[in-house]
């Protein structure tokens, strides 16, 4: 059975689960080995398909914090899912447009507008 | 602020021991006032750039040493991460914004360091890393 999630908070309505970041910073190795595996859960034990990654509470993460999102994204179309993220805050913005995840994700300015598309 | 602080460590190659060493280093560099903005900024390049040395410099291979040098000299913030591993050249790390290399995991690290910081540059062998940053007072 899948462990209870303690980085991030997790919803579910209508087949879409929404799961935001409570880390203020993904940067440390020990913090982004636990979200990863939260994250994978969803797929991987949850059995989640349409994902929005929601990162308000969010400022800055790191190229490893990236990769499990990479990651994650490739769980997701394994499965023939969708995952979207929403809410960065303008540092994290700087740093999806500098390594070009943008052209990656897809990012949507809020959740609500996360929910309408997905 | 017409001060000088420099600061050094030696720390074993663990990715916790860095953790630790960069709250140190920012709690320093926070007293001195900078901004917040600036201040993340560094954070990320030091997470990337001991990360680097940890990870692909000294392979995590806790018998061996990392060291950190840093001189804040008025504004002006500058850090060295020293691993004892091989070295590697950076011009051969791939560009991971191509888009054969978008999910790859390599080279976004030394990309976020050059985005963030004023100056980024490895020495002849690749094992020696400066970083430096002019960053501003917060109001």
């Amino acid at each position: 059975m899948a462990s209870i999630p303690t980085r991030i908070d997790i919803q579910q309505a209508d087949g879409v689960t929404v799961a935001r970041f409570k880390d203020r910073r993904l940067l440390d190795e020990a913090t982004i080995d636990l979200v990863g595996n939260e994250l994978y859960a969803l797929v991987d034990d949850m059995g989640c398909e349409q994902v929005i990654l929601d990162f308000s509470e969010v400022e800055y993460m790191s190229s490893s914090a990236l990769g499990k999102l990479i990651k994650f994204h490739k769980k997701i179309q394994s499965v023939a899912g969708s995952l979207r993220l929403c809410s960065l805050k303008p540092e994290l913005q700087k740093i999806f447009k500098v390594l070009a995840l943008h052209k990656v994700f897809k990012i949507d300015k809020s959740l609500d507008k996360s929910l309408k598309k997905i | 602020m017409s001060n000088t602080n420099q600061f050094g460590y030696t720390i074993q190659s663990e990715l916790s021991e860095s953790s630790r060493i960069q709250e140190e280093i920012m709690m320093l560099l926070r007293k001195l006032g900078f901004d917040d903005e600036d201040l993340a900024d560094l954070h990320i390049a030091m997470e990337e750039g001991l990360a680097n040395a940890i990870k692909h410099g000294n392979q995590l291979d806790a018998s061996k040493q990392v060291k950190i040098e840093g001189m804040v000299d008025g504004n002006m913030v500058k850090i060295e991460i020293e691993d004892e591993g091989e070295g590697f050249n950076p011009e051969e790390v791939p560009d991971p914004t191509l888009e054969e290399n978008l999910d790859k995991p390599s080279g976004r690290g030394i990309l976020l360091m050059r985005a963030f910081m004023d100056t980024i540059e490895y020495n002849d062998k690749g094992n020696r890393l400066r970083i430096e940053k002019t960053c501003s007072i917060q109001g």
